[in-house]
Order: structure tokens, then C-alpha cells, then sequence
């Protein structure tokens, strides 16, 4: 009944390309990041930031990552794990050799050195596509975890070839190393994820996701009407790097704090998030949200409620999880091939016909 | 002959060996692709699955016993002391028959005319479901699989190849594996008899028609769903011989389904509807892999055979995209 456009008039431009067009939207979007800005970090607790928000704000980056990728674009990456491990391990390097570097420039240039190997194992995508182009990212993953393994520069010649956080302040307050408090982490990433989801956001709605779709839908006609499928492919392979470099740089920076490179960045890591934008929603920002936060936090609560709860055997629990995550994907796939992202479209259409659906 | 050569040689030989188990993880992605189109990920789940299932058999080891026992709090383990290996290794075949008649009745009715990246996605889904379903009913340790495969080094072939050495050198001998010797020669077996099933009888003509035009296929009244249901069995059966091998090699564990990831580069290079084709990409995967090692890994610090597979696919994909043997070329935009 007050969910619609009708008496909320526009009379430019600016306001008829808005990304939100209706009044409540914008009130409900003002109202989350007000919450999530203002009151959160007042509630938090070390729980609350390393084992919900953290990782579901850094898992969201990394699927809007693949879903420009994989959703917008067409292409099917199963290297998302390989990029991360760039991310961590540029961050690590950058803020090693330069201590005083602010570390919100740190996180950028590791998000611009994955950008750069991102081109590199996108080439192949200008000669091939589909599974054959999945088999050529698959080199990526395991290429580069090897890489960082093996190369002791990577890791500066530590003796256990782990990386770890240093201590590094920003205005004077630890965001990464042990001491940092859990809001201004939170915050650190929350700034980072809201600014990048704007800019995603705005990529799709532009030129640049434009010609993205239309290589997707078919390249072919996309490359007659004029779309550069050079310049598509490799923007959207270079864009989606940096996201997922950032990612990664926060995931070891902020998150994990220490890092080894088959444990934290492995192929396991790839399928999660393709699994987050295929259940989120492919070619949908909000979707990546949705998709992060579903992954991660489904197999917790499965947890609790069943080992906790009911007392089952942890290792009964991860077969069951692994059972649920793969019935999921099929039946996402089958029934609604636009994630949950699509559902909450649907809801919203709905909404604004009630309570006369005729 | 220096015992240079000599080694340089049994790596090869060993890659050999290496590669004729890719190929038969391998062999089972063509037959589906070659019939549906749909590239299967879950192939190396499912030799897993199967292996998973010939030892419950063997054993006599009762299904979802950790999930009752974990629900009721029973103690039911097993229900006798097991079975004949043939009588365990029909009934496998039987529960392989089973998964593909309900893949295709729940999952791939579904998505027919879905795009084969869907497809593709969908059986990244069936893995996971399967590898989940495999640990609940068969339990997650580490089994070993035995049905009667000789294993162990070769005396023979040591004794043979020590008088191979030139005069003056000391050499102990080539060390090769019967086990995979016989799993060379089930490998021929099992080509020729899918070879030969598919030119003489009845059902293999109608793959072979559905392999070249669905469409056509169609109107001359063959039942696209059964061959489905024929082809997942078929491939579900070179599964079981994949796992049998592999299990009996290295125990039936988790990493069993990893060969499947592995199994992806060998059909880039032998081409995605090439039965020589995987054969031979198989094979070359597997002695490139070994020989790199050898002769490069020290360089580089070792664990080579993690990514060569991969890369040099990556490289062949950029000069031959349709593969060695393989018929279509693909699109280039």
C-alpha cells in the first residue's frame, strides 16, 4: 500500500537514475548503513566481529568480485581462491617493506597487483570459454598457492612459511594484530565493502557492465553491435581481481590475521564463493550480500544446533553440511536459477501490487 | 646403459602407470559428454562413491550406520561378515545403475536446454551432495580395498632390467608396481569392451546417434532420457573400475575425488569427445608430470606435479583449443 513509485515524483535525471527509485528503499537502505555504521560498532563483541560480521562483510567483496566475473561477465572462474592468496600476500609485501604505508593504500595496491595477475590468467578467456575456460583458472589456483609456498620472498624468509599481520594503526587505533578492537576492524572492512558495493553497483548499471552483459548473452552479437570483447573480458577479468585481491588482503590483514597458502586459499575456497553467487543470485549485487551470508553462516547454525544442541559427532555434522550445500546448488539451479536475490525481487514486486494483486 | 638413463626411463614407465589411472577417470567424462553434453564433474566423486560402496559390501557394513547410531544411539555397525568379492562388486554395479537413474530423474530432467555451464555447475552440486552422502552411509576413515589384484614390486622385472646396466656401474633394478600393470591391462579391457559395445550392439549405435545429433536421434525415435540413464550407468561402471584401481593403490580416502580435478587437463588435451583421446592425454599428463619432476622439480623446490597438469594445459589450450583428437573446434570471438 505504501511501497510504490506512484506519488514520488522526479524531475531530473539524477533522481530518475538513482539507484534506489523508491522512497522506502532509500529509507530502509539509510536506515541499515545508519545502524551498521553508528550503532553496531557499539555492540560488538569479539564474537560477533570474528565469527559473523568479518567474515561475512569479506566473503561478500570476494563474491562481488566472481559475480562480476562469472555473473555479469559469462566467464566461469574456479580461481578465486589463487587471487585471494595474490591479495594477502601483496598486502603482506607492501606493508612490510613500507611500515609507515597507510593501510587503506596497502589494501588498494594489493587490490591493483591481483588486478594485474588477474589480466595475465585472463588472456586464455580471449581464446576460449565455458569449462575449458574453468580448466584454464584452475592452473591459476594451483599455480599460484604453489608459488607462495615455495618462494620464500613471498613470505620473507620465515621459518614456518606462514605470513602474519603486523601490528599497523590507523589515526592511532590498531586495525590488524592481536590488539586491535573488534570495532574498529569492523569498521575498517565495513567502510571498505560499502564503498566497493556502491562502485560494483554502479559498474553494472553503466557502460562497462553493459558491454559485460551483452558478452555474456551472446558474444557474438555483442562484438557486432559494437561491444570490444578484448576490452570487456579483460576489464571484467582485471575488476573482478582487484575485488577479490581486496578480499584476500583483508581476509589475511583483518580476519585471519596469520595465513599459510593451501590451508587458507585453497580450491575448497574457489567452489565456496562460486557456490555464494550461484545461491545469491548470478549478476545481482545484492545477491553476492545474500549468497555470502547464506554460505557462511547456514554450516554455523547447522553447527550449533547440531553438535551443540543435539550433541551429534562433529564429523557426522560436515558430511551432512557438505550433503546440504550440494542438494542446494541443485536446487537452486533447477528451481530458481537467480538465487535468493531474485526471490527478494519477486517479494518486492509483490509488495507493491498488496493488498490488490489485480 | 647408464643407470641415468636407466631412471630416466622408469620415471617414464611410472608416468605410464600414472596415466593410465587418469585416463580411466577420464574415459568416464567423455562417454557422458560425448551423449548429453554435460560436462561431469562428479565423475571423480563417483569412484569414490563406488569404492566407498564395494568395501561397505565387502565388509558387510550396514548403511547410515554413524547417522542412526548418532540419532538413536544404537551401536549397529555390521550385519554379518560380508560378502564374495563378485557378489560385492554386482551389487555395486546395481547401486551404481540405481544413482543414475535417480540423477536423471531428479537433477538432469530438469535442466535439459540449460546452458552447459549450468550444467557444469549443477554437477559441482552432485559432487558435493555425493561426497557428503558417501561418508554418511560408508563412514569418512580410511579403507582399504582388496579384491584380489597382485601388488607389489616386480622381482622379475628388477632382475630383467639390472643386466641392462653398462659395465662398471652398479644399478639395483627398475621398480614397477604389478598393481599397476593389471590396471593397464583392465584399462585395454575396458576400451575394447566399450569399443565393442558401442559398434555391435543395438543400445551402443543408438549412443553413438545420440553422441552425433541429439535432434536427429530423436526423430528417429530413440529415448534421449533412457540413453541418459544407459550412459550415467556406463559411466558409473568405469567409475567403479576407476575406484577399484585407485583404492586399491592408495586406500579408498577423500583425495580419491580429487583425481577428478586432475582428470580435467587430461581432457583438454586428448579433447572433451575423444575416447583415444583421453587414453593418450592421460598418458602424456602422466609422464609429463613425472618427468618434470624429476628433471625440473629440484630446481624449483619440489610438488611440481600440483600444477603442471594444469598449466600445460593452460598452454595448449592457447595453440590447440579442440585437443588432440578432438572434432569441434570452438567458437572464437
Amino acid at each position: 500500500m505504501f511501497y510504490r513509485e506512484s506519488g514520488d515524483f522526479k524531475t531530473s535525471y539524477i533522481q530518475d537514475q538513482q539507484i534506489f527509485p523508491i522512497l522506502q528503499d532509500r529509507m530502509f537502505v539509510a536506515v541499515v548503513a545508519a545502524f551498521a555504521f553508528l550503532v553496531v560498532p557499539f555492540l560488538i563483541n569479539d564474537y560477533w566481529e570474528k565469527s559473523v560480521l568479518l567474515p561475512v562483510l569479506i566473503w561478500s567483496l570476494a563474491a562481488i568480485g566472481l559475480n562480476i566475473l562469472t555473473g555479469y561477465c559469462g566467464q566461469v572462474s574456479l580461481g578465486t581462491g589463487g587471487f585471494m592468496a595474490v591479495g594477502a600476500y601483496a598486502s603482506y609485501k607492501f606493508t612490510t617493506a613500507f611500515p609507515e604505508l597507510n593501510l587503506f593504500i596497502v589494501v588498494l595496491l594489493s587490490g591493483g597487483v591481483t588486478a594485474m595477475v588477474g589480466i595475465l590468467f585472463g588472456l586464455p578467456s580471449l581464446r576460449i570459454k565455458g569449462f575449458y575456460l574453468a580448466v584454464a583458472t584452475l592452473a591459476s589456483q594451483f599455480f599460484l598457492v604453489w608459488l607462495f609456498n615455495k618462494v620464500p620472498w613471498f613470505y620473507n624468509y620465515s621459518a614456518s612459511g606462514q605470513i602474519n599481520a603486523p601490528e599497523r594503526l590507523i589515526a592511532g587505533i590498531a586495525v590488524t594484530g592481536p590488539n586491535a578492537p573488534p570495532w574498529a576492524t569492523y569498521l575498517f572492512c565495513l567502510t571498505f565493502v560499502v564503498v566497493f558495493a556502491l562502485i560494483a553497483k554502479n559498474l553494472t548499471r553503466g557502460r562497462f557492465g553493459r558491454s559485460w552483459m551483452a558478452i555474456r548473452d551472446m558474444d557474438i552479437a555483442a562484438e557486432i553491435i559494437g561491444v570490444a570483447p578484448l576490452k570487456a573480458k579483460l576489464s571484467a577479468f582485471s575488476i573482478s581481481s582487484f575485488y577479490i585481491g581486496i578480499a584476500g588482503a583483508l581476509f589475511f590483514l583483518v580476519y585471519l590475521g596469520a595465513v599459510e597458502p593451501t590451508e587458507a586459499f585453497g580450491i575448497d575456497k574457489s567452489f565456496l564463493v562460486l557456490f555464494m553467487i550461484i545461491i545469491g543470485g548470478l549478476g545481482s549485487i545484492l545477491g553476492s550480500f545474500i549468497g555470502a551470508a547464506f554460505m557462511f553462516l547456514m554450516p554455523v547454525l547447522i553447527k550449533n544446533i547440531l553438535v551443540n544442541g543435539l550433541g551429534w559427532s562433529p564429523d557426522i555434522v560436515a558430511h551432512l553440511i557438505l550433503m546440504i550445500v550440494g542438494g542446494l546448488i541443485m536446487f537452486f539451479l533447477i528451481v530458481e536459477p537467480h538465487g535468493l536475490a531474485q526471490l527478494w525481487r519477486v517479494a518486492k514486486e509483490k509488495l507493491r501490487l498488496w493488498p490488490f494483486p489485480h | 646403459m647408464t643407470p641415468d638413463f636407466l631412471n630416466t626411463i622408469e620415471v617414464i614407465l611410472n608416468g605410464l602407470m600414472a596415466g593410465v589411472m587418469y585416463s580411466l577417470v577420464a574415459l568416464g567424462f567423455v562417454l557422458i559428454f560425448k551423449a548429453s553434453g554435460i560436462f561431469n564433474y562428479a565423475q571423480g566423486v563417483m569412484a569414490l562413491f563406488a569404492a566407498l560402496t564395494l568395501v561397505g559390501f565387502q565388509t558387510g557394513q550396514i548403511p547410515f550406520a554413524h547417522l542412526v547410531n548418532e540419532i538413536f544411539g544404537t551401536q549397529i555397525h555390521h550385519w554379518g561378515p560380508g560378502m564374495n568379492n563378485l557378489i560385492a562388486i554386482l551389487l555395486t554395479i546395481l547401486v551404481m545403475v540405481l544413482f543414475a537413474w535417480l540423477v536423471e530423474k531428479l537433477v538432469l530432467k530438469h535442466l535439459v536446454n540449460q546452458e552447459p555451464i549450468i550444467l557444469f555447475m549443477a554437477t559441482i552440486g552432485l559432487a558435493f551432495f555425493m561426497e557428503g552422502v558417501g561418508d554418511l552411509m560408508w563412514g569418512a576413515d580410511l579403507k582399504t580395498l582388496d579384491v584380489g589384484i597382485p601388488s607389489g614390486g616386480s622381482f622379475w622385472w628388477e632382475d630383467v632390467t639390472r643386466t641392462w646396466v653398462s659395465e662398471g656401474y652398479e644399478y639395483y633394478g627398475m621398480y614397477i608396481d604389478l598393481l599397476d600393470v593389471w590396471a593397464a591391462g583392465i584399462a585395454v579391457l575396458l576400451v575394447t569392451v566399450l569399443t565393442l559395445f558401442s559398434q555391435y550392439t543395438k543400445t551402443g549405435r543408438a549412443l553413438r546417434a545420440v553422441a552425433d545429433d541429439h535432434q536427429a536421434a530423436l526423430t528417429v525415435g530413440i529415448s534421449l532420457r533412457s540413453i541418459w540413464v544407459i550412459v550415467w550407468s556406463i559411466a558409473g561402471i568405469v567409475a567403479l573400475v576407476a575406484g577399484i584401481m585407485w583404492g586399491s593403490k592408495s586406500g579408498v580416502q577423500f583425495s580419491l575425488s580429487l583425481i577428478a580435478l586432475k582428470a580435467l587437463p587430461v581432457l583438454i588435451l586428448g579433447g572433451f569427445t575423444s575416447i583415444p583421446g583421453a587414453i593418450v592425454g592421460g598418458l602424456i599428463i602422466g609422464v609429463g608430470e613425472k618427468l618434470f619432476e624429476f628433471s625440473i622439480g629440484p630446481l624449483v623446490g619440489g610438488a611440481t606435479e600440483n600444477w603442471f597438469a594444469y598449466v600445460l594445459a593452460l598452454f595448449f589450450l592457447m595453440f590447440r583449443p579442440q585437443g588432440l583428437f578432438g572434432e569441434r573446434i570452438i567458437e572464437r570471438v
